[in-house]
């Protein structure tokens, strides 16, 4: 789809545009507060079609939370998410994927994974063969289909879960921190994989704690501190010129105190 | 009595001559205790890998009973299996007392609930890993299940081999319910009983290094499986 | 496909364990077999073996012994798990009998009690032959002694002993009388372990392997008489029993055929049984 790559290069810049595509998926007064204390804090967020948005935060600031609230992984305490104008439901979940930090791989081959996630979403037969080679192909894993997944590297491992979430075709793309651990060379092939998902319509929510990448893969970005969103906008202005406190502070690498109730202010 | 060199030589000896009854003994051993252990795990692996993979009211319960009935008296075992069993009890009709049937039933009391609770363990602990990438899948509650059993498949081959150790060793249930017929329920725990009561201490030694090497080698075998799966991550 | 390997492999486990349960079935459906109820006395001290062979070859009918105490014996026949019981405890024997439980009781062998002890022989009873006055000796020394204290019937037989001489053995329980609640290879095993005085029917005592350096202290008093009878189970009362079979069973044990096969069976040239059913019984 051409034209879905083509409005995210120019939408990189722009606000308004990102306002004209649909609206995929909401968050609205969303809060996951376990014993009382709120780690995500009555967030509102838009999520819209084709778009690529980058959650960022300091540790601790619930963005993994809210990736887990919006994906259906976890019950929220408070508000909801709202997927096309409907509550999420399992249909709903069924749309979207999600790779993790650490990929969690069966106890079997590379080949046996990707065919699980294809077989419990009723994929079988020819569809799934041509599926399955087609993720092998992407994932650059085809000489090692036949090799028990956990004897991969880590980024082999990384690609095979990227691989094997896109394979089930979802229409929205979670990922969390999915180069944290990687060398340089794995998170090249893992930002190609995203990138390729991307050019293919798929809209990508994904957290990421380096500048560079936000700044190469991202369209927006939301900032989170304290469980709170406070700046949302298009990813080159935020990262450039932050409005909020807590973003400026973290961009350049100060460690951010105000409005953490817990410890004192030291700056006035 | 003979030192314990004296005794294995013994043991090695019998052995060697292959004796008619021994083999017979020690096939009646295995027949009865795998028998066990299959339906146990007919049984016990399913229900355990249910209690481990869900969470629903009363679970914490089910978990302490499972645990507990794993420290269940053989002879007690016994006692409820051969009331059941006799001609008096409600399954006399069956007229299996004095049967290996009946060694197979009470051995399989045994060790369902180590078999249950010990699954119910390893799947917890392979849940926990699975269950968020499970949960992103959309898997549902059979396929779950069943992955799970599948990926625990060498953790699981231990919780098998818990089970016949418990089995194979077991004789306060089986003297019961078996009667230690001779040709017809007579096992290697009975035999070591019975020759222990007849004051054959050297021979009775000597069997029991027997068994220890049939636990042995069963042993050796499914650990080396499991190592072979290990090496490949497969565990 | 991995469901179905696992279906696979849970339904071929399946399968293998029916299979196997299966197997053992057959084992309990053939007819031609009965179970005798008897006392590890009589299994311990090798007669079956030397016995059933005999009976086997010439009638076709294979024995299975389970050989338990007495008590429990009498017990597991009058649940209707056995076919003949074949014990030693004649009162308890005749009631079984009286309960219905039994069609009639035929005397079919004896041996004797004798005390064994250790060399130093505490109480100073060795070479007795009146248990009343070498248990009265017994008592007064504290010396100890290990009883079956399992109701069977060498149980029963040596309370009857310590009643006749007057002694609670109830209230030394614990101190120098000692209740091993097992058989009586385990009593012995254990008593001569503690280095206690044991009384044991004198068959188990030959065929016993693990003497160490006991003797027999007392023997030869008529009150050690140990009688042994045997019982066809009611089938009027049992339905289950096999009456014919276990008729054929009674009636070789106490015929001619029988009782020369008991008293041929020998251990270290000693007899240990001594046949006394009434000739043409």
């Amino acid at each position: 789809m051409p034209d879905a790559r083509l409005k995210t290069i120019e939408g990189g810049r722009t606000s308004p545009e990102a306002a004209q595509a649909p609206l995929l998926m909401q968050a609205r007064k969303l809060s996951f507060c376990p014993n009382g204390k709120p780690l995500v804090d009555t967030v509102d967020l838009d999520i819209r079609e084709g778009r690529r948005l980058v959650v960022m935060g300091a540790n601790g600031a619930g963005k993994s939370l809210l990736l887990r609230l919006l994906h259906g992984l976890l019950p929220p305490s408070g508000g909801e998410v709202v997927w096309q104008g409907k509550p999420l439901d399992r249909a709903a979940m069924r749309e979207q994927a999600m790779v993790f930090q650490r990929p969690v791989m069966l106890r079997r081959s590379v080949i046996a994974n990707l065919q699980f996630a294809l077989a419990v979403r009723g994929i079988g037969g020819t569809e799934r063969r041509r599926r399955v080679e087609e993720a092998l192909e992407q994932a650059r894993l085809g000489d090692l289909a036949r090799h028990p997944a956990r004897v991969l590297s880590g980024g082999e491992q990384q690609r095979l879960a990227l691989a094997r979430a896109l394979a089930c075709t979802p229409r929205l793309l979670f990922l969390d921190e999915p180069t944290a651990s990687l060398d340089p060379a794995s998170t090249l092939a893992i930002e190609n994989l995203i990138a390729t998902a991307h050019a293919r319509g798929i809209t990508i929510v994904m957290i990421t704690h380096d500048k560079g990448q936000a700044r190469r893969l991202g369209d927006d970005i939301a900032f989170l501190h304290g469980g709170r969103l406070v700046e949302t906008g298009p990813a080159a202005r935020v990262l450039e010129t932050p409005n909020s406190g807590a973003a400026r502070a973290w961009l350049e690498g100060r460690l951010y105190l105000d409005d953490l109730s817990s410890t004192p202010s030291p700056t006035p | 009595m003979q030192d314990f060199g004296t005794t294995l030589a013994e043991a090695i000896g019998l052995i060697l001559l292959a004796d008619g009854d021994l083999i017979e003994i020690i096939t009646l051993s295995l027949r009865v205790t795998l028998s066990a252990v299959i339906i146990a795990c007919a049984i016990g692996l399913p229900f355990g890998a249910l209690v481990g993979a869900f969470r629903f009211p009363g679970r914490a319960v089910v978990t302490v009973f499972l645990n507990a009935l794993m420290g269940l008296p053989p002879v007690v075992v016994g006692l409820v299996v051969y009331l059941m069993l006799s001609a008096a009890g409600p399954l006399g009709p069956l007229r299996l007392l004095y049967t290996p049937t009946a060694m197979i039933i009470a051995q399989t009391i045994l060790v369902t609930p180590i078999v249950a609770a010990l699954t119910r363990q390893v799947i917890e602990d392979l849940q926990t890993e699975y269950s968020e990438q499970f949960a992103s899948l959309g898997v549902g509650p059979l396929d779950r299940i069943a992955a799970l059993l599948w990926d625990a498949r060498y953790s699981l081959l231990t919780v098998a081999l818990a089970g016949f150790g418990r089995a194979v060793a077991e004789v306060g249930a089986v003297i019961i319910v078996g009667g230690n017929i001779n040709h017809v329920t007579r096992v290697m725990t009975t035999t070591i009983a019975l020759e222990t009561s007849k004051g054959n201490l050297e021979l009775a030694l000597a069997l029991g290094v027997v068994l220890l090497a049939i636990a042995v080698i069963v042993n050796a075998a499914v650990m080396a499986l499991r190592a072979s799966a290990v090496r490949s991550a497969y565990a | 496909m991995f469901r179905r390997q696992f279906l696979s492999l849970a339904l071929a486990g399946t399968v293998a364990a029916t299979l196997s349960a299966g197997l053992s079935a057959p084992v309990a459906a053939a007819d031609d077999f009965i179970i005798v109820q008897s006392t590890t006395s009589t299994q311990n001290s090798g007669l079956f073996d030397h016995l059933l062979p005999i009976f086997t070859d010439k009638t076709g009918i294979e024995v299975r012994v389970v050989a338990v105490g007495t008590g429990q014996a009498i017990k597991n026949a009058a649940n209707g798990d056995g076919d003949v019981l074949f014990v030693h405890a004649r009162p308890a024997e005749e009631k079984f009998v009286a309960a219905g439980h039994g069609v009639k009781r035929h005397d079919v062998m004896y041996n004797d009690f004798v005390i064994v002890g250790p060399p130093s022989d505490p109480a100073g009873i060795a070479g007795s032959s009146d248990i009343v006055n070498a248990l009265t000796k017994i008592a007064s020394t504290k010396a100890p002694f290990a009883s079956r204290g399992d109701d069977s019937g060498t149980n029963k037989a040596e309370l009857r002993l310590w009643k006749d001489a007057g002694i609670d053995v109830g209230e030394a329980s614990g101190d120098w009388y000692r209740e091993t609640g097992s058989g009586m290879g385990a009593t012995l095993n254990t008593g001569t372990g503690m280095g206690a005085y044991i009384m044991t029917d004198r068959a188990t005592w030959i065929a016993f392997g693990n003497k160490g350096d006991y003797e027999i202290a007392v023997e030869g008093d008529n009150r050690m008489f140990n009688q042994y009878g045997i019982i066809l189970v009611n089938a009027e009362k049992h339905p289950n029993v096999k009456s014919e079979l276990g008729k054929s069973f009674v009636d070789w044990v106490i015929s001619e055929d029988g009782q020369s096969a008991i008293a041929n069976y020998k251990v270290d040239g000693q007899q240990l049984f001594f046949p006394n059913a009434p000739a043409g019984s």
